[in-house]
């Protein structure tokens, strides 16, 4: 997978309700499938179903020599996708600073014309 | 530099981008300022690039050209559509650059309250592969353009040696 592909990747994983909910339950620490399956109203195949989508992400890893094979999260793909995020607000951030200044000028301007109104 | 509020931008599936920004004026003159042409010129498009073309006709049906140019000289046009249009409150446009493929729609409301406006805009791509594109270029160009700014206005040697992004 190139740096693209592997954005898609998270980005899909993170498109859906429940996935977000594992990884945060994840960050607390590491957790075997019907640890994970506990808090939602699903049967364990189902959570294995959204478990496979996010190691597949490389969100999450599984520790397979253990006997429980517990599940953790995996920060980097995370990381990448802030970054790709953050990238993208920092640009419109620097437009829209722009834009405070113009409105700034266009209120002051319409103040002028109310009080030359008067 | 005053900021009255910053932007926030959220991915709530992997073919659109929703960012939420307050403005610290009333939504006629921000929908102005996202509709007219003298006005665009003042904010719109990366750091260090100008708009050298700017028509808009607003009106449903009717559309907008933009052709911005960089500080090497280099091009980027984009063209768009009006799809529905509620001035001051809500307008809705399809928009493609001529250098990617495909046509993104962009929803854009202004909720006004106490003099401040809320503007709410939601791009949605034709595919994951459309945005990843339009991002690639001409986004993370004006990203790093302007960290490049800011590195020469700090004019520090530390300032220089921000970590690149990999990829």
């Amino acid at each position: 997978m190139n740096s693209s592909q592997r954005l898609d990747a998270t980005f899909a994983a993170l498109a859906d309700p429940t996935r977000r909910a594992i990884l945060a339950r994840l960050a607390s620490g590491e957790a075997s499938v019907s640890e994970l399956a506990k808090p939602f109203a699903m049967t364990q195949p189902a959570i294995s179903k959204h478990l496979k989508v996010l190691e597949r992400a490389g969100l999450i890893s599984q520790w397979r020599n253990a006997q429980c094979r517990p599940r953790r999260l995996e920060a980097k793909p995370l990381a990448a996708a802030t970054d790709w995020l953050e990238n993208y607000r920092r640009f419109w951030e620097e437009q829209f600073q722009r834009l405070d200044t113009l409105l700034d000028e266009m209120k002051a301007k319409e103040k002028k014309r109310a009080r030359k109104k008067r | 530099m005053k900021n009255t509020g910053t932007l926030k931008v959220n991915t709530p599936t992997d073919r659109e981008i929703v960012m939420t920004r307050v403005f610290d004026a009333p939504r006629r003159m921000v929908f102005d300022a996202f509709s007219k042409p003298e006005l665009l010129k003042r904010w719109f498009g990366p750091w260090g690039w100008c708009l050298v073309v700017c028509d808009v006709d607003l009106r449903v049906g009717g559309g907008f050209r933009f052709v911005m140019r960089g500080p090497d000289g280099r091009e980027m046009g984009m063209r768009g559509v009006y799809r529905e249009i509620v001035a001051p409150e809500r307008s809705v446009h399809m928009e493609s650059f001529d250098d990617y493929p495909g046509e993104s729609q962009v929803t854009a409301v202004f909720a006004e309250q106490r003099g401040k406006t809320t503007l709410t805009a939601t791009v949605l791509y034709p595919s994951k592969e459309v945005r990843d594109a339009v991002i690639k270029s001409g986004m993370e160009h004006g990203a790093a353009e302007s960290y490049d700014k800011l590195a020469e206005l700090l004019a520090s040697p530390e300032a220089g040696s921000t970590e690149k992004a990999s990829g």
